[in-house]
């Protein structure tokens, strides 16, 4: 099998496994409203996490993710309730101020030549700091194009929904992939995580990508927050505290290797769904601490990074290549 | 018009960084249909030279030419675009991805705004068969060997450019067979009409391959000639600027009473870096190592002191068979490795004069016994002045100093563990006259007081002014042992270039 598919392999493999002994122990787990509460419950997650592939792949980190979402909620929240305007001028506002902060930071990264984490960590202080600026407390927002919304869902058989912001989820990942694995930015991204001084010898427009990848992460981020709102009903300026790290551990537990150049975005949809899995389970079994959900992702975090090592330090090509 | 017969010109080009000449009117013609060989020492201004021609620096002055014509290459991208395609030394290219994506990266067929893979992999596959290579587009780059991935690097440049392809040292890493792979494919390039500029150390594979070669030396252009008019021996001297005629007046120290012996290698050497060599050395002796760059001089340093473990033969220590694997062993029995790139492997830039001298003595002390502070200043006050390091402070951070100064550091450094063997990789490059002369002083008074040296220089004579005797290295291989009277740089350099029979074609 392909080196690189080895890593989604084993994310799926884990997760049909984890399923499996979930649904044994808990039979009412394998329903479609369990399932369908997966996708609504993770939408913001998993929206964040797309963007925090592409950012991975090519060898970056963002760390401003959650609190771009949490800026992102209160930003909405203030247009919509003090300013009146509607949600989705409201909405396209957010995407565009996201859009330029993320571009700026793309820029940070290329010119200034100063390392991803530093600079998305002044990003984070930042959005965090603005949103607490422009108000210190949560803003309900009520419009009836939010109840709209809301209502707005499929009825499965078995009594599940499929709601309106988990739909959206999933066409965001269908698209991240087609620009990923089909588009010539995509391959750009995985050039630059694969090799930076090689891709550019090889003509590929280095600023233009970071300053695109920044972007399109924020931009997704923007999109998480109004998910979010969507999903609260209200800004708060410290929601979606530490979503950065969530969304790192899923691109992680997906297979993408954490130093760039190999992954899927198919992955980061099951490692968002294993870290949804593990939650729910820890709801269903009801007497175990809500903390065990981090020592389950620290071990499966663990877990693969282990494996990744072994799957591509192992079979370094250079050893191979040198014997052939 | 006498241009039109070169497909790349450059023409008394000029390059200067700081106050350093990298390029002096250095003249470079490069016509259709030959394969140019570009030889120099490191620092001749070779590697400037090529970045010129692929636009990756400006030239100061001087111009260069395409087709005849007076071009302004960028970047290269934008060379590529006037046919000029590089390939360098260490593959630059994707591992992560196919063969087919690394063929056609930021070119890529597209249908509906989408790359169409089918499409590429099957233009890919017919490219490669071109190449002899049957292989499978789809796969990943870094799955195949490197002899693989460097004719991929080749088709790649030769598609997108497809008039002068530029190969910088594309045979280092590869093994024979390879590199006759290497050469066939060269030859039907060279067929087709390319233009082909060669750069190797490897004076077998300039012969084998290669119709004219451009000598530079301290970045001055020495000759461009066919090489039906020159021996090997003539390459070597126009390299090395040694007029054989005139050498002969330095000798090697008359033959002295050796001391015990200190050290015994048997059989040593590493695969795919030094062929296994023997070599004994005495106390109070010094070991001249001569070859061109890249002939195995470094990587037989690097072997001895265990900072690349040995993969045959034996060493012993004073009489006692023991085995080194790491510098910490070779520490242990008292060694020392001056490395050939200061500024990368030697010095702590950014740490102190005085850090930079105890840290080998700590590294040899261990954790427990930690040198206070008095101890250091102590320490690297001795050594500052008898070495006569020139720093306004101890404590300033040594990549303030000169080379020749940061070179007298890193000296000191393995003086303060009291070795008993010392290796020195190229210690008097690119520092002044005066460190100079203080370095080889240093090498005889430490010779005088019954250490050995393993001493490796580009300059012959120097080699010649202090060692015992003369190892020469060739192809990675230890060809000879000069010893006696009668050595000068003339004989070296006889011994560097002659050729061995069934050599590498």
């Amino acid at each position: 099998m392909n080196r690189s598919l080895r890593p989604l392999a084993a994310t799926a493999l884990i997760f049909a496994i984890a399923y499996a002994i979930a649904v044994m122990q808990f039979p009412s787990m394998f329903s479609t409203r369990v399932l369908g509460n997966f996708l609504t419950d993770n939408a913001f997650l998993g929206i964040a996490a797309v963007g925090m592939t592409f950012v991975i792949l090519s060898g970056g980190i963002d760390l401003s993710v959650g609190a771009v979402i949490g800026f992102t909620g209160v930003l909405i929240a203030v247009l919509v309730s003090w300013a009146g305007l509607h949600p989705l001028v409201a909405f396209a506002m957010a995407i565009a101020v996201a859009g330029a902060f993320g571009a700026t930071m793309g820029l940070a990264i290329h010119y200034l030549q100063v390392p991803a984490f530093i600079v998305t960590l002044a990003g984070m202080f930042l959005a965090r700091g603005g949103a607490s600026v422009i108000t210190r407390d949560s803003v309900p927002i009520n419009h009836e194009f939010y109840a709209f919304v809301s209502d707005l869902t499929i009825r499965l058989p078995g009594g599940g929904r499929l709601s309106m912001i988990g739909l959206s989820m999933v066409a965001i990942f269908i698209i991240g992939a087609l620009i990923a694995h089909r588009t010539k930015f995509g391959s750009y991204v995985y050039a630059l995580g694969g090799n930076p001084v090689s891709a550019s010898l090889m003509g590929v427009p280095v600023a233009r990508t970071t300053v695109a990848i920044y972007a399109l992460s924020s931009i997704l981020a923007a999109i998480s927050g109004i998910v979010f709102s969507l999903y609260t009903s209200a800004g708060y300026p410290l929601a979606a505290v530490g979503v950065e790290l969530d969304a790192i551990s899923a691109v992680v537990i997906g297979g993408t290797l954490l130093t760039g150049g190999y992954g899927f975005v198919l992955g980061t949809f099951i490692g968002v769904m294993l870290l949804g899995l593990v939650q729910t389970y820890i709801i269903f079994d009801g007497t175990l601490s809500s903390w065990w959900t981090k020592i389950v992702i620290g071990i499966l975090l663990f877990l693969f990074i282990v494996l990744q090592r072994l799957i591509f330090v192992a079979s370094a090509p250079g050893e191979k290549a040198a014997r052939a | 018009m006498p241009d039109q017969q070169y497909a790349l010109e450059a023409r008394g080009i000029v390059k200067i960084f700081g106050n350093h000449v990298a390029l002096d009117k250095v003249d470079f013609g490069l016509r259709p249909g030959e394969v140019h060989a570009l030889l120099g020492e490191n620092g001749a201004g070779k590697s400037t030279l090529i970045k010129i021609l692929t636009g990756a620096y400006q030239p100061d002055g001087g111009e260069v030419l395409a087709n005849g014509a007076v071009v302004t290459l960028n970047n290269p991208q934008h060379a590529q675009t006037h046919g000029i395609g590089t390939v360098y030394q260490e593959v630059n290219l994707l591992p992560n991805r196919s063969v087919a994506e690394n063929l056609y990266l930021g070119h890529q067929p597209t249908r509906f705004g989408f790359v169409d893979r089918r499409k590429m992999e099957r233009d890919a596959r017919a490219v490669l068969a071109r190449y002899g290579l049957n292989l499978d587009p789809s796969s990943e780059l870094g799955a195949h060997s490197v002899a693989v991935q460097q004719i991929v690097a080749i088709a790649r440049a030769v598609e997108l450019s497809g008039k002068v392809l530029i190969l910088d040292e594309p045979t280092a890493s590869l093994d024979r067979n390879e590199v006759e792979r290497l050469f066939d494919i060269i030859r039907d390039l060279k067929a087709s009409g390319l233009a082909v500029v060669f750069i190797t150390h490897f004076l077998e594979q300039v012969f084998a391959i290669a119709d004219r070669v451009t000598i530079l030396r301290n970045g001055k252009l020495i000759d461009t000639k066919s090489l039906d008019d020159l021996t090997r021996t003539d390459v070597v001297r126009l390299m090395l600027g040694k007029d054989i005629a005139f050498s002969g007046a330095t000798m090697l120290e008359e033959n002295r009473p050796l001391g015990e012996v200190l050290l015994d290698f048997k059989g040593y050497g590493k695969k795919r870096s030094v062929h296994p060599f023997d070599l004994t050395i005495h106390k109070g002796e010094v070991v001249g190592v001569a070859g061109l760059l890249g002939s195995g001089r470094t990587e037989m340093a690097r072997i001895m002191f265990g900072a690349d473990a040995a993969d045959e033969g034996s060493v012993s220590v004073a009489g006692k068979p023991t085995s080194i694997t790491s510098p910490t062993d070779a520490i242990a029995h008292g060694f020392g490795f001056c490395p050939e790139d200061r500024k990368a492997e030697g010095i702590f830039g950014d740490l102190s004069v005085r850090e930079n001298i105890v840290i080998a003595l700590q590294g040899k002390l261990g954790w427990f016994s930690a040198l206070t502070r008095d101890e250091q200043m102590e320490i690297a006050g001795r050594f500052g002045e008898s070495m006569d390091i020139r720093a306004a402070s101890l404590d300033m951070p040594i990549k303030l100093l000169s080379g020749g100064n940061q070179q007298k550091v890193i000296l000191s450094r393995w003086l303060a563990t009291d070795p008993a063997f010392l290796i020195l990789d190229e210690p008097t490059r690119g520092i002044d006259v005066g460190a100079h002369a203080e370095i080889v002083r240093t090498i005889n008074r430490l010779r005088d007081e019954g250490l050995a040296l393993v001493v490796i220089s580009s300059e012959l004579d120097e080699v010649v002014a202090y060692s015992s005797r003369i190892v020469v290295m060739r192809d990675r291989e230890l060809v000879a042992e000069l010893n006696g009277e009668n050595i000068n740089p003339g004989v070296i350099v006889q011994a560097i270039a002659n050729h061995r029979d069934g050599a590498q074609a």
